[in-house]
This record gives C-alpha cells, structure tokens and sequence, in this order.
C-alpha cells in the first residue's frame, strides 16, 4: 500500500458569485460525505485533508506578490484528500467516484514518496 | 430486597469503596492486603448476618468492621506494621489514632483515583478491562472468564501479573495533573466503552452477568461525569450512548440469551428511562468543540431509538457512519454504513459499495450482502447467507442464520 495525494481542480472563477441556500449547500456536502465515507469504509482514507478557499497569494521572488492563483490558471485547486491504495491505477479508479468530476473539474492523483 | 440479594449487591457497590479507600491509604504495592480485609469483612458479614439477622444499617456495618479488621492489622501484624505503619506514619499523627476515611468525599475521590490507576497505559487494555472488572466491580476470576469465555487459571493469572506491573511501576493512587487528565481520561474512556461492550456483545450465555458487566460500566462512567475534573463532553457522550443501548436490554435477547434482531424486536420493552437519560445526557455532551467518536456513536444510537424508517433519519445516521470513519475505521462500522447508505440513497448503490470493503471473509459482510440482495435477487441472498453460515463461529449466530434461510426457502417454495 502506497499513499497518495487526490488534489482537486475547479475552474475558480466559476463559483464566486452565486449565493446558495443551505438546502442547496447540503445537497453539494452529500455526494462528498458519501464519497469519502465510502473509501473511508474500505479503510483507505489516509487523511480527510481540507477544503480550500478560492481567495489566495502567490509569492514570488523578490517581493512580488499577487492575488490569485486563478488568474493565472483557470483550474484552482480547491481541496485534497490523502488515500492509501495498491497502486497508482486503483488510486485513479477511486477518484473516478469524485464528486468534483460533476462540478467540472478534475482529480490529479499523485503518489507520495515515502520519507526514507 | 431480598436477604439472599443483599450481600452479592452490597458487593457490587461497597467492595470498590473499601478497597479503593485502603489502598489509596496503603498504596498500590499493598493491594492484596487491601484485597484480604474487604473479602474477610464479606465473609464476616455472611456469617453473622446469617446467625444475628441484618444490621440496621449494612453498609455502615461492612464500613466499621473493615476499619477495625484495618487497625488489628496494624497492631498484629508485624510485616504490615513494619512496611505500612510507616508510610502511613508520615501523614497520620500517631497510628492509634489512624484514620480510616469512609465519608463520601473520601470514597469519591478514592474510587476515582483508583480507575486511574487501573486504566494506567503502562498494562494492556485486555489488563486493564479485567482489572476493572476485578477490583472496581468486584468480580471474582471465574465471572471474569465467564463474561470473557476464558478459563479461570488464565484469568487468575492475568490478573496478577496486572497487579505486580502496576506495583514495579509504583503507580500513585492519585488523578493525574490537570494538563494530562484528558489524555488519561481517553485510555480510561476506552476501558469503561469495552466493559459495557464486553457485557452486550458477550457470547456468554449467562444473560444476569452480561446485564451486570454493563450497568457496572455505567456505574464507574457516571463516577467520571458527577466528577467537576473529569466531566468533559467525551464522557457524558459515552455515557450517552451507554443509556441508549441499555435501553434495549430487555428487547434484545430472549431467554437463552440469543440475540433478537433490531427490527424484531417490541418496542414496548424499550425503557423509556434510560432512553431520556441518554437524551440528557447527549445534550450535556453538546458543549465544547471536540467530535468524539462517542459523540457520533451517541447519535447513530439517538437514531435508532425510533424503529420509525423515515429519510431523514436514515441520511442522518449515513452522514454520522461517514463521519464516524473518517474519524476511525472499524469493520463493523464500515458494515453498518453501507446498511444505511442502503436505506438512504439505494440497495443497488449499497451492493456496488459493499464489494469494496475487502471483508470478504467476515460473516457479516455475507450477512450484509443477503440483507441487500433480499429484495433484489434471492438466489444470490441465499448464497450469502450460506456463506455467512461457514464463517460463522458462534452458536447464536449459526442458530440465526439457519433461520433466515429456512425462511427464504420456504418462501420459493
């Protein structure tokens, strides 16, 4: 078993305006609650990881600061997980139950190197 | 109550007081002599209360004797004089004078320091369990090996090498410091959550000593509630979900302690008691800012205090299960989550999860799977359940499953 980091992609600029209901809210958490509980049901769920805001910085060298990072690429990332699996092809077949694959956006799957 | 169940429940209730008071007195490397005067003063009481009748006031009776028993030691026996009369010496003006704390506070106070001392890490959790049981509920190796479907020798033995490891590790009778006790608190939480377990889901057939196993577990918890130092929001939610599956004490086994089902169980034999204690108590749980796993466990058992199946209901207990694993992945726990994914989204959606858990060899899966199939497909749920059938290791549940699939064979008939 190896870990690896599922990091989810949107378009940023998509979800900024619109104010939801909390029973809009709610029907958005289900499929995400459903889709984490169900790996953590198989005992993969390395580290439930966290939501990210759209708002950010980006830092660069010497001292420029700007607001993004989706101005400069249309697909933020909005959140990751950590999961365990047998291989980087069962780690992809997981993501595929993604609920971000509805929202239009994507799962970058990538394999954590192990410390030593 | 009745002469004959007088003494087995002064047991119960006073051994741990005495006991915890003369070894906080002692301290822990003294345990058995502590042991020896609470057993001879049953004893005592067994005799003269079976000749004279009872005494006004029983407890206070056993209170006195093991006082008296406590300083006879004192001026008799020389080992003990020399060992203990010293220690004791250091905080007690003169020992003839010595005082031999029985009031409330002092049990109080003592009974906790000892589940403490009992739950310390320094002994494995199966140690600490039966260490518990042993001197806080006062149960004797042999209804330890019964509750644990071991034998008595190896009990015995177990409970030893418990006492020796705490005395080598001079485990003080006290409560930890204030920056540690949550810490603590959690190993103990986890010893009182496995006794109740041990009581309800025991395989043993003696139905009295598995109610026993769990009101004790209760007992010692709501020690740790009334407590201002130890009543966090983890312990009222343990205590919570204690009540809750209490409830349903009198509905869930029948009278050769085999198991009814949830749904075949009558509702009339709920106790609405301990369900509104549970309530009380889950809402005392609400403070602070800490989902523990006892506070989601609370919940899902809130929710099966009505048998009524309604949406919300069932998407609330799917959302607790999920959150519950997130938390902490138990087997039993990704089994009945995919039984309420079932009842809140689809059976078919349920199926395809099922397949994922890698529990292929556990006869609750099989047995999960047959449920799930039940409606859909009956040749597959039968299969199921003859596979649940060969995994199955004990009695009750072979008596179980052989009925479940009498019934769906009579049925195609």
């Amino acid at each position: 078993m190896k870990d690896f980091l599922l990091l989810f992609r949107r378009d940023g600029s998509a979800d900024t305006n619109t104010q939801m209901s909390p029973e809009q809210i709610q029907a958005m958490m289900k499929p995400w609650q459903d889709w984490m509980g169900g790996i953590a049901a198989q005992n993969k769920l390395v580290s439930p990881g966290n939501r990210l805001e759209a708002a950010g910085k980006v830092v660069k060298p010497n001292n420029v600061i700007t607001n993004g990072p989706y101005v400069e690429t249309k697909e933020a990332v909005g959140g990751y997980i950590i999961i365990k699996a047998a291989s980087l092809e069962e780690a992809a077949e997981i993501s595929k139950g993604c609920p971000i694959l509805q929202m239009g956006g994507n799962v970058e799957v990538r394999t954590i190197l192990p410390m030593n | 109550m009745h002469e004959q169940e007088l003494i087995p429940h002064l047991f119960r209730t006073e051994y741990r007081k005495i006991i915890s008071v003369l070894v906080k007195l002692f301290g822990i490397e003294h345990i058995e002599i502590a042991e020896d005067i609470v057993s001879d003063t049953f004893l005592q009481a067994a005799e003269t209360w079976g000749q004279k009748g009872l005494p006004q006031n029983p407890t206070a009776w056993l209170y006195t004797v093991s006082k008296n028993k406590t300083k006879d030691l004192l001026k008799h026996n020389a080992i003990f004089n020399k060992k203990i009369a010293v220690e004791i010496k250091h905080t007690q003006a003169s020992f003839e004078e010595i005082e031999i704390d029985l009031s409330n506070k002092n049990i109080n106070d003592s009974q906790l320091q000892m589940i403490f001392a009992i739950c310390h890490p320094c002994i494995t959790t199966e140690s600490q369990i039966g260490l518990a049981l042993n001197i806080l509920c006062g149960f004797g190796a042999e209804e330890i090996a019964d509750a644990f479907l071991s034998n008595r020798e190896s009990i015995y033995k177990r409970l030893q090498r418990a006492k020796e490891k705490l005395k080598t590790e001079k485990i003080n009778i006290e409560l930890p410091i204030e920056s540690e006790i949550n810490n603590r608190l959690e190993t103990v939480l986890t010893t009182m959550y496995l006794l109740f377990n041990e009581g309800y889901y025991s395989e043993s057939q003696n139905v009295t000593l598995r109610k026993d196993l769990c009101l004790e577990a209760m007992r010692l918890t709501l020690l740790l509630s009334e407590n201002e130092g130890t009543n966090i929001p983890q312990v009222n939610a343990l205590l919570s979900l204690m009540c809750f599956h209490a409830s349903r004490f009198e509905a869930r086994l029948n009278q050769n302690g085999e198991i009814i089902l949830y749904e075949d169980q009558d509702e009339k034999l709920w106790s609405r008691e301990l369900i509104e204690k549970g309530e009380y108590y889950l809402n005392k749980a609400s403070s602070g800012n800490k989902l523990s796993k006892y506070h989601l466990e609370a919940a899902i058992a809130f929710w099966h205090t009505n048998k009524t199946d309604t949406k919300e209901k069932w998407e609330n207990i799917l959302q607790l299960y999920n959150k519950l694993l997130v938390l902490e992945y138990s087997p039993v726990a990704a089994l009945n989550r995919t039984y309420g994914l079932s009842k809140a989204n689809s059976s078919e959606e349920a199926i395809i999860e099922a397949e994922k858990l890698g529990l292929k060899e556990n006869h609750l899966y099989h047995s999960l799977l047959a449920e799930l199939y039940k409606t859909i497909d009956t040749v597959k749920a039968l299969e199921h359940l003859k596979t649940a059938l060969k995994f199955s290791k004990t009695t009750s549940d072979k008596i179980l499953l052989r009925k479940k699939i009498k019934l769906i064979e009579e049925k195609k008939k």
